[in-house]
């Protein structure tokens, strides 16, 4: 690891060399003489030097110092350069300390070894903590804090005292005074200073705190001491509980915002108009196939454009499955209308049919769809992980529902819809042309399910059998929150979403779905028409 | 008076539909053997009325007692129609599928029980009675039409028919003349106090003129609860009624 | 009495039907045992239980045109009911393996053996006994008809959204069977039987008497529903397809009678399972899948949902049409079994059986067929 650590500042520093030059020349000119009197003067005259490399501060002086800690630093016998030696083969591969350049091989006995006691190891160790924890730039000095936090490391309890100090990034100070509490735990020490190191880790309150905090709880401290260290337990131990929920619930919302997007073109469809479209899954797919599509194109032509390729995306897969939703309602559902256990067996048929079409045509196996950049990764909020794919899910899901929602309340479309919904008749006699209606109805349900498809890609393997997972839990949610009511598949998606995650740690994930199920076909037997039930005589007939 | 001595007693009856109130504290009662007849402008709350004894619809607040002592509030619609109260909808509801003789066969007073009716094989009486509703409403050319071929006016007399069939205590019967000819009316008119006397019922009609026929006590309602009653030259004279309903 | 609701149902479709089936009981084991191999009227064993597996199927429709085409309840779970009984069987027939499995443990079959189960689940006990088997092959998709039937149609959960809920319940039971700690050997299911009643299963004799047992119960079924149509209980039944509301007003308990024709028509699913499992050597939690259930519908839309043998007719057409395609040209069965659902929803709305009374019904003075074919409402039809 260290090795690899090292050979990678060389290869930085070479890089940087080439680069810049002279800066580089510059820096490491500066340092070339205390690396030189490393090699002289005996034990003392290194120790002399050290302190000096030391004290210069130049992170570029690490690997000489871990070199001559790992015993590979050497002096060339024929001009008393100071270099790093590695054995290769019976002789030696000379490189230069500072640059890593190659400087060819030598013979055993054309080196010396620069010698090394257990005062110089010390130093050694103290003026590594020192370079990097003292090191100007705050983010290295971070992660040297926990580096020691980690490795718990007794000897460099001086130099954190002596940076902490000096230190006045609270962050950074926090960091080093939670390793110093670490290495003081481990090491042992006085009562008070025990008792104030459990504050910190208290304070601190993460897994590895715990696993401290525990270990002091159980060891032969005084009994103040471990009564503090178990309270402090039991604190952390609730703060992870109560971050662990806030994952879950995170996990659930998730979920319930996947869920959300799959169903709320069913929600149209369903909900608005009563057609009951079985194949809605496969629009889904659809949209998952376009993103591929689109993202060959980007490959093929335009590969510095990648990133771009979603957002295009999005509306060619809106396109798409919306297109094929409009042949869709005017080729078979338009006949079907007011028979809606006729169109639900149409519409199946439909899926069987489109997801052969899928697989003659893009074959059985997943295919690959990529995250651009800004959608990989993760980051940390107080106890929380959370992938920016996933945030971002959520995100695009809530502002399609709020999209769709204005939509309908707000445009002329929106109030044909709602006006067809409600009195078919009626809507037609006042001059609304209900078939075109219908049609555009049914495509913006299965336009939604492509943009859901879009995004899904993102998540899951975008095969012909996509659609197919999705379908019978977008029914649940769309039954479960009401039809005919968005904001009832709102709540619905997300109270399933949640209850699934919450389920599945007790449960396991099969089971938990299993329960969910069992749990929404009870539902509807106290609620027949859903959380959000549309009343009336309308609904009745 | 007392509910005890009555068939049926509504007392301050409401019914609201999100808000809107359908029935407003409604108060009715009917003796055995009455005929009443229901008048009111539309929307007043008459088939919702029905919808409430029958059990269709279940009332916010109120009473509803049958044979002073059944609370109709608690039973489901099946067990109220085999107390022995009978309904004709507004909007003819007969079995399509089925021909007419079978509509009356299934509306003919007999066990309900699944296992019976799995068993269930004619016997002489119920063919004769079958024959003599068919006479009654005219229906015997058409026994074995299916009822869903038959016309606005027959379908009526099919329903007719069907609550004769089940033999109730007390019939409600929702617009029976709608579609009739006037002949059919009359004869309508002549069939229902016929029957009356035996049986209770309750007609809602708009047609004045069939309501004359009738001959009977007339309650009038109008936004959910009862505006007058009386004889129908009496509730014709009040000035509410005339305002709300008949017109000047 | 009961002589007498038999014959009830015996119409001249009824006639036909039960024809055939005698015909197919007689000539079927004759051909298979009798005719000598070289003759071309020999059938093979393997023919025999590639037609019993149809028949299996066939009872399977019949069960759901029982509840969709008379009672109006668009079963999408009727594939649980059918696996829970095929599973009761194969309990009774991996009892039967005895110590002869790969383990050889006398009384736990070889997948317990194999997760380390020392001994056997109490819902396993009884299983060794064929009568307890039988029973509970009627039992238990009839107790899980009737839980789930008593709280839906009490709670008057009807149309699309029972349909919904019956395919929640198979896919929670699909779910449920993949998990290896349920006892019913997970993903693999229950296979490598080797005899039945003391029979081996793989005989000959043995594959003909399934046949003729799978005749039989389809028969019998036949005559029970067809029985049940013809009564008066038949009558109320249809009228609480089209017009539920209605028919309680008239003193009838709608939800018992769709609760006995429902629980009935699982039982009948169930022995067809229990018929299926020993003639095609398996049983697995893929029987639960949504897709299996809609499939049973479209056999039942094909030969003409409400008309009992339509069903019949449509479980053999289909299936036989899906043995030819896989075989032949498995590229395209879905694209055919895909449009079959378009095409029959579309065109063949009452089904084969009901093309020639619809060809009947469009010719002039003739009201009549036009609302007899079951079908469901129609009134609020648009474009057509
Ligand atoms: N299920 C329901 N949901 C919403 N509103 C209802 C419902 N049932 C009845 N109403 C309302 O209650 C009011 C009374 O209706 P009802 O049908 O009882 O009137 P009516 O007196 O029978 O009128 P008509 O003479 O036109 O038949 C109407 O305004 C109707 O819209
Ligand atoms: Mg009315």
């Amino acid at each position: 690891m260290r090795r690899a650590l090292r050979w990678f500042m060389a290869c930085w520093l070479m890089a940087v060399c080439v680069v810049a030059a002279t800066s580089t020349a510059a820096l490491a000119a500066d340092l070339r003489p205390l690396v030189q009197a490393l090699g002289t003067g005996g034990y003392a005259g290194t120790e002399k030097a050290l302190a000096q490399l030391s004290e210069a501060g130049d992170p570029a002086a690490v690997p000489v110092i871990e070199a001559l800690q790992a015993g590979d630093l050497y002096v060339r016998k024929a001009d008393g350069a100071v270099v790093v030696a590695r054995k290769a083969g019976a002789d030696f591969a000379l490189t230069d300390p500072l640059s890593g350049a190659d400087l060819g091989p030598a013979a055993s006995g054309a080196v010396d070894k620069v010698k090394v006691n257990n005062a110089l190891r010390r130093a050694i160790s103290a003026s590594l903590g020192a370079l990097t924890l003292m090191s100007p730039d705050a983010a290295v000095r971070r992660s040297a804090a926990d580096a020691v936090f980690k490795s718990r490391d007794a000897s460099a309890l001086d130099t954190l005292n002596a940076a902490l100090a000096k230190e006045t990034d609270s962050g950074v100070r926090r960091a080093m005074e939670q390793a110093r509490a670490a290495v003081i735990l481990t090491a042992g020490a006085s009562d008070p200073d025990t008792q104030a190191a459990v504050a910190t880790l208290a304070g601190r309150g993460d897994r590895d705190a715990l696993a401290l905090l525990t270990m002091v709880a159980a060891s032969g401290a005084s009994d103040a001491a471990k009564s503090a260290a178990a309270a402090a337990v039991a604190s952390v131990e609730q703060k992870l509980a109560f971050w662990a929920a806030l994952q879950n619930l995170w996990y659930g919302l998730s979920l319930g915002s996947v869920l959300l997007l799959a169903a709320i073109g069913l929600a149209v469809t369903f909900g608005v108009m009563g057609v009951i479209n079985m194949a809605h899954g496969e629009m889904v797919m659809i949209g998952a196939y376009t993103t591929f599509l689109v993202q060959e194109l980007f490959r093929a032509h335009a590969p510095g454009l990648f990133d771009l390729s979603i957002l295009v995306a999005l509306p060619a897969a809106f396109l798409v499955a919306g297109g094929v939703g409009i042949a869709i309602e005017r080729s078979v559902i338009r006949w079907l209308y007011g028979r809606p256990l006729e169109t639900l067996l149409a519409t199946w048929g439909l899926s069987l049919a489109l997801q052969q079409a899928v697989r003659s045509i893009f074959g059985p196996s997943n295919r690959e769809v990529g995250a651009p950049s800004w959608m990989s990764g993760a980051f940390e909020l107080g106890g929380l992980t959370i992938t920016y794919g996933r945030l971002w899910i959520v995100i695009f899901a809530f502002a399609v529902f709020a999209t769709l929602l204005v939509a309908l309340k707000r445009t002329w479309f929106g109030l044909s819809i709602r006006a067809v919904t409600q009195n078919r008749p009626m809507a037609n006699a006042m001059g609304i042309r209900t078939a075109r209606v219908d049609a555009l109805t049914f495509g913006l349900g299965s336009g939604i399910a492509g943009l859901a498809g879009v995004a899904l890609s993102q998540i899951d393997n975008v095969s012909p059998n996509l659609g197919q997972g999705y379908i019978i839990d977008s029914f649940m949610v769309v039954v479960f929150g009401g039809v005919g009511n968005l904001w009832g598949t709102l709540v619905g998606a997300l109270t399933l979403g949640t209850l699934n995650k919450f389920l599945e740690p007790y449960a396991g994930a099969v089971l938990g779905k299993i329960l969910v199920l069992i749990f929404i076909i009870l539902f509807i037997q106290r609620r027949p028409r859903g959380l959000f039930a549309l009343k009336g005589r309308a609904v009745e007939a | 008076m007392s509910a005890e001595d009555t068939l049926l007693y509504l007392d301050g009856v409401s019914v609201s539909f999100d808000g809107f109130r359908a029935l407003n504290n409604l108060s009715l009662v009917m003796m055995p053997g009455e005929m009443r007849a229901i008048i009111g402008p539309n929307g007043a709350g008459k088939t919702t009325m029905m919808d409430v004894i029958t059990g269709k619809t279940r009332p916010d607040h109120g009473t509803i007692l049958f044979e002073g002592a059944t609370d109709l509030t608690r039973l489901r619609e099946a067990s109220i129609a085999n107390l022995g109260i009978g309904r004709k909808f507004q909007r003819p509801t007969v079995f399509e599928p089925h021909t007419v003789w079978d509509n009356l066969e299934l509306a003919l007073k007999a066990p309900r029980r699944p296992l019976k009716t799995l068993t269930y094989a004619i016997g002489r009486d119920d063919k004769a009675r079958i024959e003599e509703i068919l006479e009654i409403t005219r229906l015997s050319p058409k026994r074995d039409r299916l009822a869903g071929s038959l016309s606005h006016g027959e379908k009526q007399w099919l329903e007719i028919g069907m609550l004769l069939a089940q033999e109730p205590k007390l019939l409600l019967v929702d617009e029976p003349v709608a579609g009739m000819t006037d002949a059919e009316t009359e004869q309508t008119a002549e069939l229902l106090c016929g029957i009356a006397g035996k049986h209770s019922v309750i007609v809602v009609e708009h047609d004045m003129s069939f309501v004359r026929a009738l001959g009977v006590k007339v309650t009038v309602l109008a936004e959910g609860s009862v505006l007058a009653e009386g004889s129908l030259d009496a509730v014709s004279a009040n000035s509410q009624v005339i305002d709300t309903y008949l017109g000047r | 009495m009961l002589t007498r609701f038999f014959l009830m149902g015996l119409d001249r479709k009824a006639g036909v039907v039960l024809t055939i089936l005698a015909l197919l009981a007689v000539l079927v084991p004759v051909m298979t045992l009798l005719v000598p191999a070289d003759s071309p009227f020999h059938m093979s064993v393997f023919t025999v239980s590639l037609l019993g597996k149809y028949l299996c199927f066939a009872l399977l429709a019949l069960a759901l045109d029982l509840v969709w085409g008379y009672v109006g309840i668009l079963s999408l779970g009727h594939a649980a009911f059918f696996a829970l009984g095929g599973y009761a069987m194969g309990m009774y027939l991996m009892r039967q393996i005895g110590p002869r499995g790969v383990y050889g443990n006398p009384v736990l079959p070889d997948f317990m053996v194999f997760l380390n189960w020392t001994e056997l689940p109490w819902y396993w006990l009884g299983f060794d006994q064929f009568w307890f088997a039988a029973l509970m092959v009627l039992a238990v998709p009839g107790a899980l008809a009737f839980a789930f039937g008593w709280f839906a149609f009490r709670s008057r959960v009807t149309g699309v959204y029972l349909s919904i809920i019956t395919q929640a319940l198979t896919f929670a039971l699909l779910l449920a069977f993949f998990r290896n700690d349920m006892g019913f050997g997970g993903n693999n299911g229950l296979t490598d039987f080797k005899e039945i009643l003391g029979a081996d299963i793989q005989a000959p004799g043995t594959r003909v008497g399934l046949f003729v047992a799978t005749v039989v119960a389809l028969a019998l079924s036949y005559m029970i529903a067809s029985g049940i149509i013809a009564s008066k209980l038949g009558k109320v039944l249809v009228a609480v397809r089209d017009t539920e509301g209605r028919v309680r007003f008239l003193g009838y308990d709608t939800e018992s009678y769709k609760l006995f024709a429902w629980t009935l028509s699982a039982c009948m699913a169930g022995v067809a399972g229990a018929l299926y499992v020993p003639q095609v050597g398996i049983i697995n939690p893929s029987e639960f899948a949504p897709a299996s259930s809609i499939e049973a519908v479209i056999w039942v839309a094909v030969g003409g949902r409400g008309t009992l043998a339509g069903a019949i007719l449509g479980a053999v057409l289909v299936n036989f049409g899906k043995s030819y395609f896989t075989g032949a040209l498995p590229e395209l069965w879905l694209f055919a079994l895909g449009g079959l659902f378009v095409a029959v929803t579309l065109f063949l709305p009452k089904g084969l059986l009901g093309l020639g009374a619809q060809l009947a019904a469009k010719l002039p003075g003739n009201r009549a067929g036009n609302k007899s074919v079951p079908g469901g409402k129609t009134a609020d039809q648009k474009g057509m």
